[in-house]
This record gives structure tokens, sequence and C-alpha cells, in this order.
């Protein structure tokens, strides 16, 4: 059932003319080797945990190679199912597979597993509280000029509204590892969340203390509080390094688990530092940022600011400019960071 | 299966034409008990249910999560009203449960869920997810090489949902003989016949298409629904399997028979009384005037 290796390479194409992150087989992303990004582990990472894992299947709606589930495919074969262009019926079928012992990972785009899907998460997957695992790739604006049908800015204010739901984002390839080593035998229903693959490196190994609903602190800092997920983890750490070349003290939390979100290190973020700075591939609205907001509500009063798609459709354009053009790189973080601080 | 059941017995088309009343009688309790219900939905199926329960389906009512039990989906959960009486008959759970069917807290809503009711298999009551839950029992028998079949009851109406032909065409092409469906034919949904509000025929030409073997019999003839259900093959390799019953939705009940105002409803009084009689003294020909 795997795909043929011969041909382009689907996995490359899908992330548009984009130069900057343009990947040749001996390329590197800022300084992370291309076989050491999220793009090129999901399968291999499956693979491995199915070697010793019998309850593990994995299942795409045709992009066995854009989520290079195919590693996967290759390996365990008689375990991997291709639906066709079909997510209905694969989250559908994944809930009553989960239903007889088995542990079903299927990946689609975010837009279309997540967004199309959601009735079937919510009712299929969540409600039963089966373990059926979600990954949304290419989630955000990530895939660049394909356009707003293949665009995700909704999915994180979706996925959090389904009750026992847990919602994750992977910052990177090592905590995409941590994630899905984590997610084999977590109870329930749950939706990991991936960027568009090239995500540089945040952490040099895999996370050994990773917690679902625990925050991870990549930096400290007592004038601001850069809460991030997902693909803006890096893009905020980076912009935390120019902030303290001026003398700002920034403290970076890599909010990986969107639901149950770690409310203790938002309120510690409260009290310790001066001003609170959400940045997300997401609208504004719905996701991380009204999430942090909600636990806001109730603590003294600090600055506080959403940073992400303030409720727009995005423009078509290659990933990094339209990064460039929505501040959601460390220059935009930056930015929007010095302005918070300065009222 | 328990010492209730159909099998074994010197004429179990009697046994179970008793089954498919009690179904029917309870139906019209319960939904006295809720003050609103699908009837006619459920009166449509109670042969298809009594047949399946008492003679075909393997269980164990003392392990109902047995890993080796034929798996039964009902996609058309509003007719979990004429299931609960035969589990709860069938030793899954107290009968007296039921008395306080769907008053709050109960475990018994108007569709099935599986976290509060031993013996539903997969909770439903969103028309158009069955068939995809099904095809996933079945395929994950087929990875754990557990002989197991995968049975789902589709009502006619939900044919419309367009993943039904999503799971159609996966069950066709993965070749899942242990997939059963079972489709309620009652002619009608919600809004009228299904062939004014959306057509849904011809039913066996399209499922064939799509690579399935397809029967059609009278969902009312116990011989027929037992004969069909005996025919059907292990499961394996090979065409996934369809039984189109022919039905009449409310049948057993004169004024409800093919009419649009049961498909939820509340009877009251002597109409209540009259169903009820009407019901206990055995179905009787057609009412051809209704058709």
């Amino acid at each position: 059932m795997a795909s043929s290796e011969t041909g382009q390479d689907q996995s490359t194409l899908f992330r548009g003319n984009d130069d900057e992150l343009r990947l040749k087989d001996s390329a590197s992303v800022r300084g992370t080797p291309a076989k050491a990004l999220p793009a090129f582990i999901l399968g291999e990472e499956l693979a491995d945990l199915a070697d010793h894992d019998e309850r593990i299947v994995v299942a795409t709606a045709d992009l066995a190679n854009s989520s290079r589930t195919r590693d996967f495919a290759a390996r365990h074969p008689s375990r991997f199912i291709d639906f066709g262009i079909a997510e209905r019926n694969m989250i559908t079928a994944a809930a009553g597979m989960a239903s007889c012992g088995m542990i079903p990972y299927v990946a689609s785009f975010a837009s279309f597993c997540a967004i199309m899907g959601a009735e079937a998460i919510r009712t299929d997957c969540a409600y039963p509280r089966m373990p059926v695992r979600v990954i949304g790739h290419h989630s955000g604006i990530s895939m660049g000029f394909y356009g707003t049908s293949h665009h995700s800015t909704e999915d994180l204010g979706m996925m959090r509204t389904i009750a026992e739901l847990t919602v994750v984002c992977a910052a990177d390839a090592n905590q995409l590892r941590a994630i899905l080593r984590a997610s084999v035998d977590h109870p329930g229903a749950m939706y990991i969340r991936l960027g568009r693959g090239r995500d540089p490196e945040v952490y040099s190994e895999v996370p050994v203390d990773f917690r679902f609903g625990k925050a991870t602190m990549l930096r400290d800092g007592s004038d601001l509080t850069i809460i991030a997920t997902g693909s803006q983890v890096h893009a905020s750490l980076v912009a935390a390094d120019a902030l303290a070349e001026h003398g700002t003290a920034v403290r970076v939390l890599d909010m990986h688990t969107i639901k149950p979100l770690d409310a203790d290190a938002i309120r510690a973020a409260v009290h310790q530092t001066g001003a609170i700075l959400t940045v997300e591939e997401h609208n504004i609205m719905g996701g991380l940022g009204s999430a942090v907001a909600e636990v806001l509500v109730h603590e003294p009063r600090v600055p506080f600011r959403r940073h992400g798609i303030i409720d727009e459709y995005a423009l078509i354009g290659p990933p990094a400019a339209l990064y460039a053009h929505y501040g959601l790189d460390a220059a935009g973080v930056a930015k929007v960071a010095r302005a918070l601080i300065q009222g | 299966m328990t010492a209730d059941s159909g099998k074994g017995h010197n004429a179990p088309e009697a046994f179970l034409a008793e089954k498919a009343k009690f179904i029917r009688l309870e139906t019209l309790r319960l939904t006295r008990i809720a003050g609103a219900g699908h009837y006619s939905s459920t009166l449509s199926a109670a042969e298809l249910f009594a047949a399946l329960y008492y003679a075909h389906l393997r269980y164990d009512p003392a392990d109902p999560k047995w890993r080796d039990r034929d798996r039964f989906v009902l996609s058309k959960g509003h007719a979990a009203i004429g299931l609960y009486p035969v589990l709860a008959d069938l030793g899954f759970f107290e009968k007296a449960l039921l008395d306080n069917f769907t008053r709050l807290g109960s475990p018994f809503g108007d569709h099935p869920d599986m976290k509060k009711v031993p013996g539903i298999d997969f909770s439903s009551g969103s028309l158009g997810h069955g068939l995809s839950v099904a095809f996933g029992m079945a395929l994950a028998g087929r990875m754990q090489k557990r002989d197991y079949r995968a049975y789902c009851m589709l009502g006619d109406g939900e044919l419309n949902e367009g993943q039904i032909w999503e799971a159609a065409m996966a069950a066709g092409h993965y070749r899942l003989q242990g997939l059963i469906a079972i489709v309620d034919r009652n002619q009608l949904s919600i809004d009228g016949p299904t062939e004014k509000v959306m057509s849904v025929e011809p039913i066996e030409d399209r499922f064939r298409s799509f690579g399935w073997d397809v029967r059609r019999i009278d969902g009312h003839d116990l011989t027929a629904i037992m004969q069909t259900l005996g025919s059907l093959r292990p499961a394996g390799d090979g065409k996934p399997q369809m039984i189109v019953a022919d039905t009449v939705k409310g049948r057993g009940v004169k004024f409800m028979e093919l009419s649009l105002d049961w498909h939820v409803g509340n009877l009251v009084g002597e109409d209540y009384d009259d169903a009820w009689r009407e019901i206990e003294a055995g179905l009787k020909p057609l009412h051809k005037e209704s058709v």
C-alpha cells in the first residue's frame, strides 16, 4: 500500500516554492538537518513504536508521502490503511478499530482532518473515549499559496471546545517524538497538530520530561512571558534572544498542550513577570490566546496581548513570505513584544 | 448465547415472532415513559432485531466486552428503543433499569451510548457514521485474525449521507467479507417517501457497483430473514455483504403503517390501548389502504 519512491518528492512540493526553506537531501533548515525535521520522522517514529506494540495502526487519506506515513507503510504494511480521499470515513473507522483494541494514528492536512472531520472527532472519538490520535499536519498558514481551503487557522478553536479531547502541538521533531511516545497509552482521543514539517530544532534531544498538560519553560525572565505553541515556539525563542540584547528579560513557555491547559504555569507567569504575550499560527480567536485569556480573567490584571492571525483569511504567498507578512517570525514576535512592554 | 436464545427451538419462527411482539410492546411502553419516541422506525425493525439477537449474533451477556463477539452497530440509532429491551431480556443488564428510561441520569437515551449501556457496541445517533465504524471493527478483526463479523443496521434515508458511500467504497476496496450491512428499507424519512425527498434506489445496483454482495428480502418474513442470515459467509477476504430488508414503517400498528406522522410521537389514552391490543394480537396482512 506504500506509495512509490519514484518521482518528485511530494513532501517537498506541498511546502511550496519557498527558496529560504527549500530542501535538498543533504540540506538543513537553520541548522537542523533535513532528516531531523518533523516532516521526516512521523512515519519512522510510529513504525518504531509499532515494532513493540501490535495495537498501533496508521492511516492516511491519500497523503502518505506528504505526511511520510509511507515510512510506516514500508515497515508495517499490514497495519497501514490508505483511505483514499475520505477523511471522515478514516476518522470514524479509526474509532471502530479503537473499540476493538487498536490504537489508530490517522493523519491528513489539518484543514481536512480537524475542520472537515470535527464531527467525527467529537462524536466517534472523543465522546466514546476512543484512543484515536488524529494528526493534523500542515496546520496554520503553512500551505502558503495553496490557499484558504488548505489553511487551518480555526482547528485549535474547534478542537479545544470538544470535551475530553487532548489537544497538543509539536514545536519540532524531538518534541513530536516525545508526544507520540507519550500518546500510546494516554487515555481518550487526541488531536496532534503539526506545522509545515520544517520547524527548526527547539529541543536538542527528545525531552524526557514531556507531560501532556505541563508547559515547558524554555527560558526564564522577569519582564515578559511569551506563551507560544507549535511553529511559534522557535520564533519566540529567537525573539527573546533579540529582546535580551536590549535588556528585556523574557520568559518563554512552550504551551504544547492546549487542552488540558497548564493554568498553573500561566498564573505563575502573571505573578512573576510583568506581561503576557501569546503567539500562535492560528486565529487569535479560539486558540491558545483565548485559552490563556480564560485563565487571566481570574487573575490580577497585567498587560496582555494575543498575537496570531487576526480573524481573517490569509493572503496567497509562499509560507516564509506569509510568516513575515503576519509577523509570525522572530522579527514579528519581537516587534509585538516591544510594543506590549512599552505600552 | 443464553438459554433464552432461539437456537435449538423446534419452532424458531414462532419464538422469534413472540420476541418481535415483545420488542413492539416495549417500544410503546418505553415511549410512554419518555413522553416521545421513534415509534415507526423501530416497529419496522422488530423482526430484524429479534432474528439477529435471539437466533444469529454471537455474544455473551455475562461478558459484554468479549473480544471475539460479533459486533452490532445500530447506525440508525433512533431505533435503540427497540434494542434496549432485547439486551435487558438477554441479561446484559437489569430489566428494571428500563423503567426509568430517558429520565434524568438514565443510561438510556433515545440514541444508544456504549459507555452507559452494556451490550451496545458503539454509540450512535448522528446518521451516516455507523458503516464506517463497522468497517473499522471488521478491519481490526482481520488484522487480529479473529473470526467475528461486524454488523451494521442502516436506515434507508441514512443512505443520503455521503460518508456511507465513503465506507461502502472502502469496504469493497479492502474486500471485507466480515462486514454485514442490513438496510431497514421502510420507505420513509422524516419529510416523506425517500424517493421523493432524496431517492436511494436502486440500492442493490448501487452497492453492487461498489463491490458488495447484495440480497433483498421481506424484512418482516422471519423465515426469509433466518435463511438469509444463515447463508452469510464467514469473515475473510471477499465482498462485503448487504441485506436490503423491505419493511413497513410503523409495522404492527395500523394507523402508523406508512404514515408520516409517527416517526416521532407519543401515544396517549385509547390510542395507546388500541395499539397495544393490536400488537398483542400479532401481525396482520399489511393494510393496503395505507400504502
